[in-house]
């Protein structure tokens, strides 16, 4: 079975972002970028699957610019088995990705697709199930387990109200959530490997999608700030502050 | 120019987030209709009913809609979709799950977790973690979108809408339930609890959970948690605050043992009172909270329960 892994290069979770003084944007200039933790997670996953002997070929895709090159690398680094680029410069949508990681998954043939359920930057948690619809496939969306049985896959998933398992007819598109793994750290040895697999560039242009943004981002504004507020000497203090100032109860 | 709203429900009852729900899908301009789709949920629909603002409920009786799994939902969805301008629903679970599938068959992008309605075709939503709130316009014939219902009010009841049953599409097979493992609890639902207190880390242990518990009772609150709480098992994973969980406004919220990291502070910031208990007077989490107390939790709670009785609650 072959597994494709779609990441993403975002800035790092550690980062507190700024919006740009103009509100056209967040600053991104020399700001740490790293994998979108979700997507750790879902190479991670994957190459669990392998040594399971459940998965055959880890193929991990990332559609961006030049530098998401590091964040394939990163993959492989990981454990998985080679790369796509599919080189863009435009800021694409979950609609587009989605378009084009259908294009990549009809080329290469792959039976399941695991990526993270949202990521950090946009935090618009679409694309997964996006591309489960334009394949026509089953969707288990925000796994924290999965269980594969022949044509089959058991996913467990974090809802609102506690966990709920469904059983998905494969090929499958699985979204991962936090509960899922605790990826591993690539190791040195496996870091200088890594530089040795392939990664295929690809243009956008040579899959024919057309990814176009459907949207448009009128502004970026800083969100409303919050007053410092002020510390209390005893549980005393507190209960009556909140009392009589705040008049919560 | 009409928009069809799905609504969040478990079958017997309506979430408190599809009212939200109604006030955000309120302001989109033009008709509003609501959409139940379940099994057995005929008492949901009469609840839907009488929402004020709403025009019309459409029920939708399957049993693989029983759980509103994506693939019979989104089949469901498009089969309606002709008549509507636009599609809703909360950013629940649920919603997250179902709302993308249909936006893609749509061949139509979404809009996710809305903060405000600007204009018809204008929308305000939070990107990196609440660090940053973008203003987009559509100017797709169609609109998807999901709303963050904390940002909305309540709409009132005493509508009488009509209801009326639709006929769902085949399914496709394509996904089956299996079980589920619902946390039961008989305090508030914490997205729309008037008061949470939430643990981290700083608790060491589910078993120290029960300290919260007594508070929240007292309060009358929701308990929550951050996603280190959650990680080590301390309690299930529907407890978890923040950036990739729930998302909380209540009028007080309460941290008990958490340091507060960008991706818990992106779930409560929008809490009208927060109180800080931490025994690092550097935590972070004292930059954003209204009142603080450098304390440890394992003598500060008792004493605030103490305290809490003495001031008759
Ligand atoms: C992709 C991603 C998504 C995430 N999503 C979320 C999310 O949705 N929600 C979320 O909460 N986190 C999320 N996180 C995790 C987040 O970054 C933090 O790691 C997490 O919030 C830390 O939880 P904590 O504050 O309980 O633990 P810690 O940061 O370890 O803090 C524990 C605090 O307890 C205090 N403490 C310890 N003992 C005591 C005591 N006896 N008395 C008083 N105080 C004490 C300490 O001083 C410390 O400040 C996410 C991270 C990533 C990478």
């Amino acid at each position: 079975m072959k597994i494709l892994v779609p990441v993403k290069r975002v800035v790092d979770y550690n980062v507190k972002v700024r919006v740009k003084p103009d509100e056209s944007g967040v600053d991104l200039a020399n700001v740490k970028m790293s994998m979108n933790p979700f997507c750790e997670i879902a190479i991670e996953e994957a190459i669990r699957l392998r040594e399971g002997g459940t998965a055959s070929e880890i193929i991990v895709v990332s559609v961006g610019e030049q530098a998401a090159q590091e964040t394939i690398r990163t993959g492989l680094a990981m454990g998985a088995d080679r790369g796509i680029l599919v080189k863009s410069d435009a800021a694409l949508e979950p609609l587009g990705i989605a378009k084009i990681l259908k294009a990549v998954i009809e080329a290469e043939q792959v039976d399941l697709v695991i990526l993270g359920k949202q990521a950090i930057d946009g935090d618009n948690n679409q694309t997964g199930q996006m591309l489960a619809a334009l394949l026509g496939w089953s969707q288990g969306t925000f796994a924290s387990d999965l269980k594969i049985a022949g044509e089959k896959i058991d996913v467990t998933r974090e809802i609102d109200g506690g966990l709920q398992t469904i059983s998905l007819k494969m090929p499958a598109i699985i979204t991962t959530d936090l509960r899922l793994n605790e990826p591993r750290y690539a190791s040195l040895p496996n870091i200088m490997k890594a530089k040795k697999k392939p990664i295929d560039i690809k243009e956008l242009s040579e899959y024919g999608v057309d990814a176009s943004p459907r949207l448009e981002i009128l502004k970026v504004a800083e969100p409303a700030s919050r007053e410092a507020g002020v510390v209390v000497e005893s549980v005393a203090e507190l209960v009556d502050k909140l009392k009589n100032e705040a008049g919560v109860f | 120019m009409t928009t069809l709203l799905i609504a969040d429900h478990n079958n017997e009852t309506l979430a408190d987030s599809t009212l939200k729900a109604v006030s955000a899908a309120s302001q989109m301009g033009g008709d509003l209709h609501i959409l139940v789709a379940g099994a057995g949920a005929a008492s949901v629909a009469d609840e839907a009913a009488k929402i004020e603002g709403v025009a019309k409920v459409l029920l939708a009786e399957a049993s693989p809609l029983q759980k509103q799994l994506a693939e019979p939902m989104a089949d469901l969805v498009v089969s309606l979709a002709g008549d509507y301008t636009t599609i809703a629903s909360a950013a629940s679970t649920s919603g997250k799950n179902f709302m993308p599938r249909i936006a893609a068959l749509l061949d139509c992008s979404q809009i996710s977790e809305i903060l405000s309605v600007e204009d018809e075709n204008t929308f305000t939503r939070p990107i990196y973690a609440g660090n940053a709130i973008a203003t987009v316009r559509t100017s797709e014939a169609k609109k998807v979108i999901t709303i963050r219902t904390t940002a909305f009010a309540a709409a009132a009841l005493g509508g009488s809408a009509n209801v009326e049953a639709v006929p769902v599409p085949d399914d496709s097979g394509l996904s089956s339930f299996l079980s589920e493992e619902l946390t039961k609890s008989d305090r508030p639902e914490l997205t729309s609890a008037k008061i949470v207190i939430s643990g981290g880390r700083g608790m060491q242990s589910g078993d120290n959970f029960p300290m919260l518990e007594k508070i929240a009772d007292r309060l009358g609150a929701a308990v929550g948690a951050s996603r280190a709480a959650v990680d080590a098992g301390f309690v299930p994973n529907d407890y978890q605050v923040g950036q990739t969980g729930k998302v909380v406004a209540p009028d007080l919220y309460i941290a008990v043992g958490i340091s507060g990291a960008i991706q818990h502070w992106a779930g409560m910031k929008d809490s009208k009172v927060i109180v800080a208990i931490n025994k690092d007077e550097e935590a972070p989490i004292f930059q954003v909270a209204d009142y603080g107390l450098v304390a440890d939790l394992f003598t500060a709670i008792p004493e605030l329960d103490e305290e809490l009785q003495k001031a008759g609650l």
